[in-house]
């Protein structure tokens, strides 16, 4: 099926999300949507999925303005969608999650699960989409519970498959596996729409590569045609340097001493077990690993957000085991969390407030126990500005800004003020190549101004570009710790999947 | 060494556990040992009858003779035994099923104690335990039906106070039960409608939306009691549902005249239960419904209309609250009279919980706040030398005490009490 948008157009209060956007996706296509935060890639596709009423303009499948008023118009059109944050219903198993809205039943509406689940199995088998049909999907890796997305719309008939941001949330390996899923659906005739911010994966999977910027298309071009470089200026709308440029580490003393800690998680599993690592005052430490291996628990116990089960944590020569999250803030600890939208930010808050969650109580945003709201728009304004968060007005709730544009805010919080420690995870999880670029140097210039910091991130290429030391982390444990500019790729590939080189025992 | 400690570290917790349930069947079994056995003279015994009231049933059986000290001895030392074994080798996943054999148990002993000497008919206090479940049951059901389409119910009070009231009056009005009944249904859709209206639409808190249709409900009640139904008695003068026996079930020994000799409501109860449960679980209607009130825009994405949903399930929930509410005065009392449900609204929110949702788990959470009920009843009349006032007290003391032990631990669908925007 082809599918053509003309001079699609979406008016959100203040802002066009979409202005008079043009797009065709040939059937068999895989066709890369590429744009910076909120460049309106996400806005586009809902309305072609009938989530959202385009304000002008017409869509067309071969050739035939079609107009869907609600999803369940889209799916019948043969379009399916797996959106960037996951339509599943995690307490239900993989074929009530697949089968949910056109269900098999017998006499009744009785469930037939298990013709359902035949049904999935075949599918899972024609495309190579391996999926347990009785698992239940909170229970599953999110590499898996993609697939389940994934089979979602091929259980629909799906000719044309819509796929948001899959790989931000992806293992390299994961990510080969859904590749080569695409290939076969390609080769079965689906269309794919598929929106990422990694250029390397553009690069080796689209035939055509479609480029937004601020509610515009700004370009199409195929692989061939093209290069990550130029991509990226097509984006950005200027030079994107994609490589950090940093003088060796100056560094001056411990700030963060890690001995011996045991954390547990949420099940009362270890999930940290026994890991040792100092962060010294000038130099960046990068975890790498695969998401799962206890990395979120980690930044937990060091931030004070997890109590730790045994072990020790000093912070600049000072014992905090122990301390509250408040102990560790006062200590001079800033922290960017891995899910910015759930523990960094207040969605419903405006960006001023947001701006000032952590310092709110003290000089110069409060005197006595009264805000000061001059104060603290004044320090918004100027925040907005230095940290370059695209937005109408500092009124406005959070909630309203792009991806992007939401990690700045969390960055400018701690940046202003004055912290001895930085601990981010998966600090540019989601966002495009300017914002990435951006938020690289921020935490370099953090480094060379003298502050200890430490980076938890899955992707190899952010590791690699920010750190001075790399430790892997593996089933809680710290595998080695490797300075970055001996360490291989390839190397730290295999520690992140738990196979040591001879001789090599765990090390920290 | 550090992956050792790590292990230890996570096994510890579970193992102070396990040490501490068996300690505590050990305590249980001492206790009963020391205040029931030695609490009863030696050479008394206790008769616990195990036949309805009614002369005319296919199987009589003996009544249940037991001499009172050593029936406590050898209950505590199976109590104490049990202890034994979950301390030397563990239960592990079974500790749960233990736990509830050591309450029996406990119980058990406990009547026996508490009728040396005397009579105590088991079989009356197990159709009481039945029949003080029924409410409270109506009331869970009514919350599940809500809370698993994601919008809170705690109007549940209100929606049983209401209906009682109608169905009095209209059952009086018309000389119809039946009338009565249905009114009281429809009452009961009414307010569960206002509630979705103020919940749905309005997204006014729910919690809050909850609290202010209690106040009205009794508010109302009270109100219009105190100036018509005072004084024209003949507005409140229903009559009562009579029991049906069920035809060969209810000459059962034991089971039968406690399940199948009831009047029609407590047989609605016992089907809304089955129906709810297998629609909920088993077919189209509720996957949907409960995708709704697990993750209200994923069902959206498949073309699942979430605000219909959500308006439909409190309607049918404030139905069957309705219901629950017309037991309250053509079921049980036979008038309706101020304040009646007497928090079983919220005690029927409570076994909702305690029963994660579930319909079946709701009416055993329910039959247990029952058997409290029933137990404060009969404990009153064996004079065991515990005052009323704090026999009263039972159902809300194991209300609180499983909310505050069971609470934590079970999981409430995901969108509950979360108002659905699109766009
Ligand atoms: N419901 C909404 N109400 C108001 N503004 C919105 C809404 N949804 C999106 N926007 C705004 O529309 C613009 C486009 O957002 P969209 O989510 O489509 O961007 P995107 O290209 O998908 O970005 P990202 O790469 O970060 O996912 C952004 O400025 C965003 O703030
Ligand atoms: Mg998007």
């Amino acid at each position: 099926m082809r599918l053509q948008l003309k001079g699609v157009t979406k008016r959100f209060p203040g802002l066009v999300a979409n202005d008079s956007v043009d797009l065709t996706v040939a059937e068999g296509e895989i066709h890369a949507l590429l744009g910076e935060n909120g460049a309106g890639k996400t806005t586009l596709m809902n309305i072609v999925y009938g989530l959202y009423r385009a304000d002008g303009g017409e869509i067309l499948l071969d050739g035939s303005p079609v107009h869907f008023g609600s999803p369940r118009h889209a799916i019948g059109a043969g379009l399916g969608m797996v959106h960037q944050h996951f339509m599943l219903v995690p307490v239900f198993t993989v074929t009530e999650n697949v089968m949910l809205g056109i269900e098999s039943t017998r006499r009744f509406g009785f469930l037939d699960r298990r013709e359902a689940a035949q049904r999935v199995r075949e599918i899972s088998q024609r495309y190579g989409l391996e999926v347990p049909p009785d698992a239940v999907v909170e229970e599953l890796p999110v590499g898996v519970q993609q697939r389940v997305e994934i089979l979602k719309a091929l259980y629909r008939e799906a000719q044309i498959l819509i796929l948001d941001e899959p790989t931000a949330v992806l293992t390299p390996q994961e990510t080969e596996d859904l590749f080569e899923v695409m290939r076969s659906l390609q080769e079965a005739g689906k269309s794919i729409i598929f929106i990422t911010h990694k250029l390397k994966e553009v690069l080796a999977i689209a035939d055509r590569i479609t480029v937004m910027s601020r509610g515009r298309v700004v370009g199409t071009t195929t692989p061939g045609e093209t290069s990550e470089e130029e991509l990226a200026a097509m984006m950005v709308g200027r030079a994107v340097r994609l490589r950090v440029d940093k003088a060796p580490a100056d560094t001056r003393g411990p700030v963060l001493e890690v001995l011996d800690v045991v954390v547990l998680d949420d099940r009362g599993q270890v999930a940290v077990d026994g890991v040792s690592l100092t962060v010294q005052a000038g130099e960046i430490v990068c975890v790498a690993g695969v998401q799962g291996n206890g990395q979120t628990e980690l930044v937990e116990a060091v931030t004070g957000l997890r109590p730790i089960a045994s072990g020790s944590i000093r912070l600049l020569g000072r014992d905090v085991t122990g301390a509250s999250p408040r102990g560790f803030l006062r200590a001079g600890v800033g922290h960017v969390p891995e899910d910015r939208q759930r523990d960094g930010l207040v969605l419903d808050f405006s960006i001023a407030d947001n701006l000032v969650l952590n310092t709110h109580g003290s000089a110069p945003f409060a005197r006595w126990i009264v805000r000061d709201d001059e104060a603290i728009r004044a320090a918004a304004q100027e925040r907005v500005a230095a940290f370059d968060i695209r937005t109408l007005s500092v009124e406005q709730p959070v909630a309203t800004l792009s991806g992007g544009n939401q990690q700045k805010v969390i960055i400018g919080r701690e940046f202003s003020r004055p912290i001895r420690l930085l601990v981010a995870s998966q600090p540019t999880r989601g966002l495009d190549v300017g914002s990435i670029e951006y938020i690289h140097e921020r935490l370099v210039e953090k480094r060379d101004q003298g502050a200890a910091v430490l980076i938890v991130s899955v992707e190899l290429d952010e590791v690699l570009a920010l750190a001075d030391r790399i430790a892997v982390m593996y089933r809680g444990k710290i595998l080695n710790i490797l300075p970055a500019d001996t360490a291989e790729p390839e190397r730290i590939g295999l520690l992140m999947a738990g196979s040591l080189g001879e001789g090599e025992g765990p090390g920290g | 060494m550090s992956v050792v400690a790590g292990s230890v570290g996570a096994s510890t917790a579970s193992l102070r556990r396990a040490r501490v349930m068996g300690i505590l069947f050990l305590l249980v079994g001492v206790l009963i040992v020391l205040v029931f056995g030695l609490g009863s003279e030696g050479g008394v015994v206790s008769r616990l009858g195990l036949n309805p009231a009614r002369a005319e049933t296919l199987f009589r059986l003996p009544d249940l003779v037991l001499p009172a000290r050593s029936t406590a001895f050898l209950l505590g030392a199976v109590c104490a035994f049990l202890g034994g074994v979950q301390l030397s080798r563990g239960f592990e996943r079974r500790v749960n099923l233990v736990i509830a054999i050591v309450l029996v148990l406990f119980v058990f002993a406990f009547l026996t104690w508490a009728a040396r000497d005397r009579s105590l008919s088991l079989l009356g206090m197990l159709q009481s335990t039945l029949l003080r479940s029924v409410p409270i049951t109506f009331g869970a059901l009514s919350g599940v039906l809500c809370e698993r389409a994601g919008v809170i119910n705690i109007a549940i009070e209100g929606m049983l106070l209401t209906s009682a009231f109608t169905a009095s009056v209209a059952a009086s009005l018309t000389d119809s039960l039946w009338i009565g009944l249905l009114s009281g249904a429809i009452v009961g859709g009414l307010v569960a409608g206002l509630l979705a209206l103020l919940a749905i639409r309005y997204q006014v808190d729910q919690i809050v939306a909850g609290t202010v249709i209690n106040i009205l409900a009794l508010g109302l009640t009270s109100y219009l009691t105190d100036q018509f139904l005072q004084r024209n008695q003949e507005l409140n003068n229903p009559g009562r549902f009579q029991n049906v026996p069920i035809p060969g079930l209810s000459d059962v020994p034991i089971l039968g005249p406690v399940a199948f000799d009831q009047n029609v409501l407590v047989y609605l109860m016992m089907a809304i239960v089955a129906a709810s449960f297998f629609g909920l679980f088993y077919t189209r209607w509720g996957l949907r419904v409960r995708a709704v009130g697990e993750h209200p825009k994923a069902a959206d994405t498949v073309g699942i209309r979430v605000l219909f949903t959500r308006y439909r399930n409190v309607i049918l929930g404030g139905v069957v609250a309705g219901i629950g509410g017309a037991y309250f005065s053509l079921g049980a009392v036979g008038r309706f009279e101020e304040g009646m449900t007497a928090g079983r609204g919220f005690i029927g929110l409570a076994a909702m919980i305690f029963g994660r949702w579930n319909p079946i788990g709701a009416f055993a959470a329910a039959l247990i706040f029952g058997f409290a009920d029933s137990l404060q009843v009969k404990l009153n009349i064996l004079r065991v030398g515990i005052p009323s006032e704090f026999l009263a007290m039972a159902p809300y003391l194991v209300t609180i005490l499983i909310v505050a032990g069971a609470a934590h631990r079970v999981r409430p669908p995901a969108a509950d009490g979360k108002p659905y925007l699109k766009e």
